[in-house]
Parts: structure tokens; sequence; C-alpha cells
């Protein structure tokens, strides 16, 4: 039906309205949304701060793994630019040295710990959540106070990180209150067990805390939130996956205190596999982390792994290498070709200890993912240069190949049901890795 | 039976699918450029060009070279007529042994083919799977500079004038 002639003339004014109304909401909103500001302070004098407190502040950091988000490699430390995707586009670290205009150099610690415990900047405006202030948060005072003595006696960087790429709106800031209205996790992480001891009281603190572990290792829901009731029963970081550290471990070889005090400190447990992808820098940085605070994180996460199929009993772990050549041939010449001289039984890696493909968690994920990860990125050495390494197979490989040769590998070694379509499973991950 | 594209030479191979890219071109096929050193892909002498970018011949086997490119540094020039990349390394004498330098010469034309006009860390970062135990490395790196300006592209941040 044709508008007729007044209603045409009042589409102008009722489409006005509808404009004032929605910036209406959006100014109160926005008002709802805003945050004070926290007064700008000139940088403090690095020496008004105790070395004491500055070394403690260094360690914490490591702990925090603060480096991976807040440096480029290759770049200065902390002086941020890293891009981290996610699922709403790409955001990157911010510069967290001491510089005035591009990093922290006028926050007072007031506005420091304001931003670790309420993803706040100085400024007021809301911190994306991939800074994982829903975990920091539960640091104390006085690591709080360390962390930032440590950060503002740092060479100050003048280093702009590149501009956010997100989807509209969220490049608006305000829209972050909303998440956090919505969506900030509000159940505590585990509290203290007393009866378990000062070691695993200290592990706690530091994991479910500064440690963050939970942020990769959890699932996330729609809004990307940790699912904290859900917590350690594995999550994604990086285009990897972060395996369960709950009883759903997958790993075939108890995680004890031991073990994952070895692997956190030099990324290798020569009853598992080597430190891979993000969690190579993990282990980088808690290898110079005091060997008290690492060994505390072993306990607890040997604790909550204490119900895991491996910590029950050890299976024995088969060898198919005949069904599997038979089911995968062309799978079995790639890996003779390309992974056997390393990682068959008797290879000379093999016999200087490096840890059997069957003992890793990625034959026994319920997912190929990592498998593929190794395959296409290979890994680097973690924590010292002379630490396991494995050149990367993303230019040598089709994408058909590391899926025969992944089916292969699964079916020779591996437990849990055949994964599917593996040839889009590796397109899935080149295409995560930005190829 | 397995067909193989290399340096634009088709071959038919008879052999077991599994066996290295490396060992056909040595002991089969005559081209003696890409060295064996490790056998474990940990060193890069054995670094040839498969589609254009850098693959570890030891340990890629041919089973995996079906419909694709391999080029050996055989094909980027002859010691008569060397190609831009070999002749730079020849200019800036960039051979102590020389047992690296066809692994170093591929991985560099991988580069220039992909990144005519590299930075420096983006330089040293593709090169960087290629071991030297010479130390030869400033050398090499200034060959490297020199073959982008050579071939037309250029560096971003040159560390050192190229000469």
């Amino acid at each position: 039906m044709p508008v007729e002639g007044p209603l045409r003339r009042r589409w102008p004014r009722i489409l006005a309205l509808i404009a004032v109304a929605v910036l209406t909401v959006l100014a109160i909103f926005a008002l709802w949304a805003r945050e004070p500001v926290i007064a700008a302070i000139g940088r403090p004098d690095p020496a008004s701060f105790d070395p004491r407190q500055v070394a403690l502040g260094a360690s914490l950091a490591r702990i925090g793994n603060c480096a991976s988000c807040h440096s480029v490699p290759g770049g200065r430390v902390y002086a941020g630019g890293t891009p981290i995707q996610t699922p709403f586009g790409t955001i990157h670290g911010s510069n967290i040295t001491p510089d005035p205009e591009t990093g922290i150099g006028q926050w007072s610690y007031e506005a420091f710990a304001r931003s670790m415990r309420e993803g706040l900047g100085r400024d007021g405006s809301h911190l994306y959540p991939a800074f994982p202030y829903d975990r920091l948060r539960h640091t104390s005072n006085a690591d709080l106070r360390a962390l930032y003595a440590f950060l503002m006696t740092r060479d100050a960087v003048r280093a702009e990180p590149p501009a956010n790429s997100l989807i509209p709106p969220l490049g608006w800031r305000p829209v972050l209150a909303g998440w956090k209205l919505l969506a900030l996790p509000r159940t505590a992480p585990q509290g203290p067990q007393p009866q378990l001891g000062a070691l695993w009281e200290r592990g706690r603190y530091l994991g479910e805390g500064l440690a963050h572990c939970a942020s990769c290792h959890s699932p996330r829901g729609l809004l990307q939130q940790e699912l904290r009731e859900r917590a350690y029963e594995g999550g994604w970081s990086d285009g990897w996956y972060a395996p369960p550290l709950d009883a759903t471990s997958p790993a075939v070889r108890e995680w004890t205190a031991e073990r994952l005090d070895a692997y956190l400190r030099t990324g290798l447990s020569t009853a598992h596999a080597a430190a891979a992808g993000p969690m190579g820098p993990v282990a980088h940085n808690l290898a110079r982390a005091p060997e008290d605070d690492v060994r505390a994180l072993a306990t607890y996460y040997a604790w909550t792994m204490r119900d895991a199929r491996a910590a029950r009993s050890e299976p024995v772990l088969p060898d198919r290498g005949t069904v599997a050549a038979r089911a995968h041939p062309s799978g079995a010449a790639l890996f003779r070709g390309a992974c056997a001289a390393c990682h068959e039984p008797g290879a000379p890696m093999m016999v200087a200890g490096r840890p059997d493909l069957r003992l890793g968690s990625p034959l026994h994920d319920d997912n190929p993912r990592n498998a593929v990860q190794v395959i296409l990125q290979g890994l680097e050495p973690p924590v010292e240069p002379h630490g396991p390494y494995m050149p990367a197979y993303a230019d040598t490989l089709t994408d058909k190949q590391i899926a025969e040769v992944t089916a292969y590998m699964r079916a020779r070694w591996g437990s849990g049901p055949d994964w599917g379509n593996l040839v889009e499973a590796v397109a899935d991950a080149r295409a995560e890795n930005g190829e | 039976m397995i067909e193989l594209t290399i340096n634009g030479t088709r071959h038919r191979i008879d052999g077991d699918p599994a066996e290295p890219l490396l060992y056909v071109l040595r002991d089969d096929l005559g081209l003696y450029a890409a060295k064996f050193g490790c056998g474990l892909g940990q060193c890069g002498s054995c670094t040839v060009l498969v589609d254009g970018k850098p693959a570890q011949s030891c340990i890629t086997p041919i089973a995996a070279l079906e419909d694709r490119v391999v080029m050996t540094i055989e094909g980027l020039g002859s010691a008569r007529t060397p190609g831009p990349v070999q002749q730079a390394f020849i200019d800036e004498q960039a051979a102590q042994c020389g047992y690296c330098i066809p692994g170093m010469i591929a991985r560099a034309e991988a580069l220039l083919r992909a990144d005519p006009r590299p930075s420096e860390a983006a330089m040293r970062d593709a090169m960087r799977p290629s071991l030297c135990r010479c130390g030869t490395h400033m050398r090499i790196l200034r060959a490297v500079r020199r073959a982008a300006v050579a071939m037309g592209g250029g560096i971003v941040d040159p560390a050192e004038p190229v000469s």
C-alpha cells in the first residue's frame, strides 16, 4: 500500500525520534558504564622502590606469564603489541613499561591495583577480558605492590600497540561494562583447604590467581567468559588445545607433583612430553621463577588431577604398528620417511631419553588439534636452547598428508575413538594459525 | 612408482615411498648440492624448495611429493651462470667449509620469493633453522641482503650498508 502524504511527511520526524531515543539509551548506558579516572602521577623514581620488592615482583611476573601477552617475539619485553585472536577479532597486548605516554608511567599503585582487580585502565576505560583480571584479582596487596614495583623499574619503552580490530560494537569500551555485568565469573575459585598443607595452599593461591592456569585450561562460554563451574575441564589457547587439569585429564601417565614440577621447570616430563605451543613460554618463565613456587604449583595441580585415570592405574601402552599400517598405508609410509628417524622406538632420540609419542596426551585427546599443531608448527625448545626441538612440517606436508600421518599415529599409539575428518581438522588449524 | 618434478624435469622413481627425498637426489639423480647433516631435520643442510618453500629433504619422504614442484639449488644456476642468490653468496664469500651453504641458499631463495624486501628480523627468522658450524653467519646475512638488492627488492632496515 502506498504511504499517504501526511504519513510520508511524518517519517523524518519518527526517524528523528527513534534516533534520539537510541542516543539517549546509549548515553544513559555510557553514563552507567563510566568509571572514575585515577589522577595521573609523574613516573615514580625507580630508586624509590625497595630492591627486594622489585625482585619479588620479577618472580611474580614470571609466574603470571605477563610477558607472553605483553611482548612480541624479538621485541622489547613488556612493551606490548602481541596480537591476541578472539572469536570477536584481534586485540593487542598493551605496553606495561613505565613510559608515560604509551605505557603505564602515569599510573599510581591504586590505578595498577584497580586494573588487576577490576579490569579498568587509569582513565576509567574498561579493559578487554583477554586480560585475565578475573583471575589476577585474587592476588594479594603485597604481591600487587611487588609487581607494581617491578614494572615501574623497567626501562620505559615508547611503543603504541597496533589498533585492535574487533567486530562492532566491541570497539566501544563501555560495552564491556555490560560484559562484566552479564559474564564476569562470580563463582569463587577453589578455596583454602588447611589440612592439605602450606605448599598446596601456596600452589592454590598462585594457580587460581596470578598464574591464571584456568584461563586456558577451562572451557569458555558464548561471551568468552571462563566457565568457572567447569574450571580445568580443558580449553583453548592460540589455536592449541589446553588439556584438562582435573579428573578428566587424558594423560596416560600419572601427573605426580615430581613429574609436573620437572615439566614446568624444564619444559619436559620424560613420562609425558615437552611443553608445546603456548605452554612453551609458560615453562620458559616458570624455569626462571622461584623453585618453591613452581613446586607449589606442581603440588596443587597434581592434586586437581588426583582422580584422573592415570592416577588410579597407568595403562599398558600398546604398539599396534601392523594394524595401523594396514589401516593407513600412506600414513605409515609418510611416518617412516618424515617422523621415524626421531620417533620410531629405538631411534637415537628415543635412546637419548626423549619420551615416546604414546606418552604425550595429543594422541589420547578427544580432539586431534594438538597432534596436528605439533606437526604443523613443530616445537621450539621451550626453556633452554638444548631442549626438545622439532622441525615444522606446515610447508612440507599437505593437509591430506598430515591427516594420513595423524590417523596412522592415532591408530598405532593413541586411545579413544577415530578422530573423523582429519583433512578438515588440518585446514581448520592452518586457518587459526593465520596461514 | 612415484613421479617427481625436480628442477623442471620429471623423474619416475621406483622405490620405497618412505625414502627421504635427499637420498633420491644424491643416490639416484646425482644432484649433490643438498647435504646430509643430521638426518633428523635439525640442521638444515639438506634444505631444498618444495612448492617454493624451504623443506628439509632428509625428513621429506618422496611419497609426500607427488604433484609438487621440487627445486634444488642446481636449479637456481650453475657454476658458470650462478643465480642472483648464488652470486651474492660468492660475492660475499659467505662459505667457510660450505657444507651448510646449499641449504642456506635455498632458504634465502624461498624468503626472497615470498618477501622481496625483507626486514632484518624477517631475514634472521627465515635463516634461523639452518645451522652453520663455522660461524659465517654475518657473511651469510650480508649475502642475503646483497641478493635482496640484486633481485630488485631491497631491505627494510639495513644493519650494514650493502656495498
